[in-house]
């Protein structure tokens, strides 16, 4: 895990340390010291949260740029993510953004919702499996994957071990191409996603559990958009047309690909608290009737990913009108096997077993960790416990937990050391 | 080395904060790095333990110890006590109202699950005083 790539970053120079991503981060990952936010890159998830709250755009999403595209490349595929779909008011037809993206400067492009639709097909049939735990947690969202492995050690097994859309698609893509293109040379090709958010870079950088991602560029939807308004409906002849059904689209906000189920035993939660909240309730064994969860870091879902341009539940009615434009299903998952729960391996994780990394042990030793968890206890009790994030640590439980690891002193507690002042004053 | 204690008080009024201290254990359990399979059967016993002071009890307290080779979980709670505790083990059996079903609680596999997934539960109950259950969890 040393080697995990983040794509969340701070550019000090505009961090003023104050508080906002502090009290934020799900997972308490960050801490102000000596003036700027410090990102613990063993617990944050890549979530982007605390760059949708960042005031001073201090914190930042890592993406790749199109101009930085290695030029070996000689055949570029555009990933569009379905979110993109909902970014712009003005679209009438896919097919027009499509087109956009090619003037853009790809060669071709390979709509994420295509795979979606033969991702839905793939979970049906692996919901048909008698063997399997249930409820089944979607993998879609890598920040929630991220989640589960630092902090849902035993919902790990639940994690749909299908590939997520954006990966098929990658793959797809450059298969189709060196069918179409017998003179490209594999290395000749590369893809490139448009992202609604940074967790998808980690993804694509890091992996999933075992399996290498095949994505070779993750730009932000942010960056593609400024360039792609430009461009939209002024395009002289429009040859690209949509490959996908709006099943697949749907998938860009909360609720979409559970929906592709066909089955009315799911749930679709989105923003990390619910999120959290509905992990721990699956964990509990609460929700014993459901087959099927849907998890995503992000309000809404894609359409509230923090490199998203427009407000997610406008993107979402945009992304709805475009039913009437869509048929259902455009693409589906061909198979000789007539087995009704038989998955294709290539969409198949390489190894389902996603490991559990446990971040918050104290320390290796129990005992150790039982000494330092009661002077933990001992130092809380005497904090204010107003979590106000002075001292840079966002709440007082997490402060006691930086003292007696040695990070911080008790002494910078403002509030403790302001009734100290005062009472010294009072005493003179 | 003495136990660690943590100390709870359940509120019995509000359903929605109901479950945060089987979290909060959870969290600490995590830290102190005991095995998942051992947070879990914690996690799980004291939830439905709470729920219980919530739905019967009008709240009460959880008291954790944890040691390194056992966690005990004390609930105790000033409710109606069970008359029946032998009944109240039947899985589905449930004295829940209509209304508390309707929330998704009730179904009648707090005590039940409290004994699956524990090495011990004891139960002191007097019907008019109050109930104190006692569950250990092995490492």
């Amino acid at each position: 895990m040393a080697s995990f790539q983040h794509s969340v970053s701070l550019d000090a120079h505009k961090c003023i340390g104050c508080t906002s991503c502090l009290r934020q981060c799900p997972t308490e990952a960050i801490r102000i010291r000596d003036g700027r936010a410090v990102i613990r890159t063993n617990l944050c998830i890549d979530c982007g949260r605390c760059v949708r709250v960042c005031q001073h755009k201090a914190k930042r999403a890592v993406f790749d740029r199109i101009s930085e595209i290695d030029p070996k490349y000689k055949w570029r595929i555009a990933l569009p993510a379905p979110a993109l779909y909902g970014q712009f008011d003005e679209l009438n037809e896919v097919g027009d953004l499509l087109q956009a993206l090619l003037e853009l400067g790809f060669d071709d492009v390979y709509e994420v919702a295509r795979s979606a639709e033969i991702i839905s097909e793939c979970t049906r049939r692996y919901m048909r499996k008698p063997e399997i735990l249930k409820p089944v947690i979607s993998s879609a969202c890598p920040a929630i994957v991220r989640l589960i492995r630092l902090r849902f050690p035993e919902l790990c097994d639940h994690v749909l071990p299908i590939l997520p859309p954006v990966e098929y698609a990658s793959r797809a893509a450059k298969q189709e191409a060196l069918l179409q293109h017998p003179e490209l040379k594999p290395e000749e090709i590369c893809t490139v996603f448009i992202s609604p958010c940074p967790a998808k870079t980690s993804y694509a950088k890091n992996g999933l559990s075992q399996t290498k991602s095949t994505i070779d560029y993750v730009v932000s939807m942010t960056d593609v958009y400024r360039r792609l308004s430009g461009k939209l409906g002024k395009t002289k002849s429009v040859t690209m047309k949509s490959k996908a059904g709006i099943a697949g689209v749907k998938w860009a906000s909360s609720g979409g690909e559970a929906e592709g189920l066909y089955s009315d035993r799911y749930l679709a939660a989105d923003d990390m608290d619910n999120a959290i909240q509905v992990l721990d309730a699956i964990e509990n064994g609460k929700l014993p009737a459901l087959e099927f969860v849907e998890l995503n870091a992000c309000p809404g879902g894609c359409v509230g990913g923090a490199a998203t341009v427009e407000n997610p539940y406008i993107a979402k009615a945009r992304l709805l009108s475009l039913k009437h434009k869509l048929p259902n299903y455009r693409n589906y998952l061909k198979v000789e096997n007539k087995e009704p729960d038989f998955i294709p391996d290539d969409a198949l994780v390489d190894n389902p077993i996603l490991d559990y990394v446990p971040p918050e042990r104290l320390s290796e030793d129990r005992l150790e960790a039982m000494r330092m968890m009661a002077e933990i206890e001992e130092i809380y009790e005497l904090l204010p416990q107003i979590d106000c994030g002075s001292c840079g640590a966002p709440t007082c439980r997490t402060f006691a937990e930086d003292v007696v690891k040695g990070e911080c002193r008790v002494e910078d507690c403002i509030v403790l050391l302001k009734k100290k002042l005062q009472e010294q004053e009072e005493q003179l | 080395m003495a136990a660690l204690t943590f100390h709870y008080d359940v509120d019995g009024q509000d359903f929605s904060s109901a479950g945060e201290a089987s979290v909060a254990v959870k969290k600490k359990l995590r830290q102190l790095g005991f095995p998942s399979d051992v947070i879990r059967r914690c996690s799980i016993a004291m939830y439905e333990g709470e729920i219980n002071m919530v739905i019967h009890a009008n709240g009460g307290t959880a008291d954790v110890l944890v040691e390194p080779e056992k966690i005990t979980i004390i609930l105790e709670d000033h409710g109606p006590g069970i008359p029946d505790v032998e009944l109240a083990m039947k899985e589905g059996y449930s004295t829940s109202t209509e209304a508390i079903r309707t929330m998704g609680f009730g179904a009648g596999m707090g005590l039940p699950n409290m004994k699956r997934y524990t090495e011990s539960l004891e139960i002191e109950t007097e019907v008019g005083v109050g109930t104190k259950l006692t569950m250990v969890v092995k490492v």
